[in-house]
């Protein structure tokens, strides 16, 4: 008779537990993704490698971009406003009308293009004094980075009719090769003094 | 009128219920596996700033996070007002990185150690000459991949 004392046991507020526990799961979680320019920074120079050799690269194969601290560009040893930097570092990057004053240019084997005649080493060194704020900083990178994002997606466009962000492996290592990657993050240097 | 009636009603049944709690405990497993419990308690003010070129961080193991801004309220009668680094759960200074990521290093599997990003998530106004230090200590740490954090946006 023991045995049919034993009724079962209502499942019916399972669910209702069940949906307690999930809502507090899905107020607790954050799908917040971290979005950031990713960058690598150079290693540091050896004590023995005194001898700097950055010296030797020509001027007109580096484009000097200055922050002080008052959040003031200096481009190429001119004032200049935030909003035209993306063009001139293209300008730059390219060199597209093979300007004196631009980096030299180069014939280059490369896969999918042939030979090509793109520009030389190009390098872009940012310089900020200590007391430029990050959020300026952090604009200038984006905008030198977005020059050379443009670049790769119109020479990408142009060669393949696709992003560069939509290539294949091969296809991106050869635009890499075409437009590499020149931003430099220089030694620190006080400039302008605090 | 008699479509409404009660008497009216007769092929649809109720619908069976049963399996209703199979399906929200799917779901609680789903969000139970996919949660990450925020694991620090910011005690700075961090707003990153916004950029358009911004990337999405892959992997999220393999990323140790730098903190830095300036001192919330409640903490500045202690720690001024002056931008500081906050790591893991505690202030430290510049001098505490190198520390932190060969501690973080060891924590990792060992074949991950050589892919392990640093995000820093820095405050926009914050000077660049405590990032320039910190910057310096990660090269000195040899913790050479880094990322700004920064906000993701259309046009700036």
């Amino acid at each position: 008779m023991g045995k049919r004392e034993l009724s079962p046991i209502n499942a019916g507020s399972m669910a209702d537990i069940a949906f307690l526990l999930l809502i507090f799961f899905l107020i607790t979680t954050t799908m917040d993704v971290d979005t950031g320019l990713q960058r690598r920074l150079p290693r540091l120079p050896d004590e023995d490698q005194q001898e700097d050799t950055s010296d030797k690269i020509k001027e007109r194969n580096v484009f000097v971009v200055l922050i002080n601290k008052n959040d003031e560009l200096l481009v190429e040893n001119k004032p200049m406003d935030i909003h035209q930097l993306r063009q001139k570092a293209k300008d730059f990057i390219a060199n597209p009308n093979n300007a004196e004053n631009l980096p030299e240019k180069e014939i280059k084997e490369l896969p999918f293009f042939g030979s090509v005649y793109i520009t030389k080493n190009p390098v872009i060194s940012l310089r900020n004094d200590r007391g430029t704020s990050y959020g300026m900083y952090i604009r200038v990178q984006n905008e030198l980075v977005a020059a050379k994002q443009e670049l790769r997606d119109e020479i990408s466009i142009q060669q393949f009719g696709e992003k560069f962000d939509e290539l294949t492996e091969d296809q991106t290592e050869a635009v890499k090769h075409y437009y590499p990657s020149v931003l430099s993050e220089a030694e620190p240097k006080n400039i302008g003094g605090k | 009128m008699s479509r409404f009636s009660k008497k009216g009603k007769k092929g649809v049944g109720e619908i069976n219920t049963a399996s209703l709690p199979d399906i929200v405990f799917m779901l609680l497993f789903f969000f139970m596996t996919t949660t990450v419990m925020k694991e620090v308690n910011l005690m700075i003010t961090v707003k990153v700033p916004d950029a358009t070129e911004a990337r999405k961080l892959e992997k999220k193991s393999l990323v140790s996070y730098i903190y830095m801004g300036q001192p919330l309220r409640s903490f500045q009668q202690m720690f001024g007002t002056e931008p500081r680094i906050q790591l893991n759960d505690q202030f430290r200074d510049v001098a505490d990185i190198v520390d932190f990521i060969a501690q973080e290093r060891d924590a990792m599997d060992e074949n991950d150690r050589n892919k392990m990003t640093v995000s820093l998530k820095i405050d926009a106004d914050t000077r660049m000459g405590t990032v320039i230090d910190v910057k310096q200590s990660l090269r000195r740490a040899q913790a050479l991949k880094i990322s700004y954090s920064a906000r993701k946006v259309e046009e700036l």
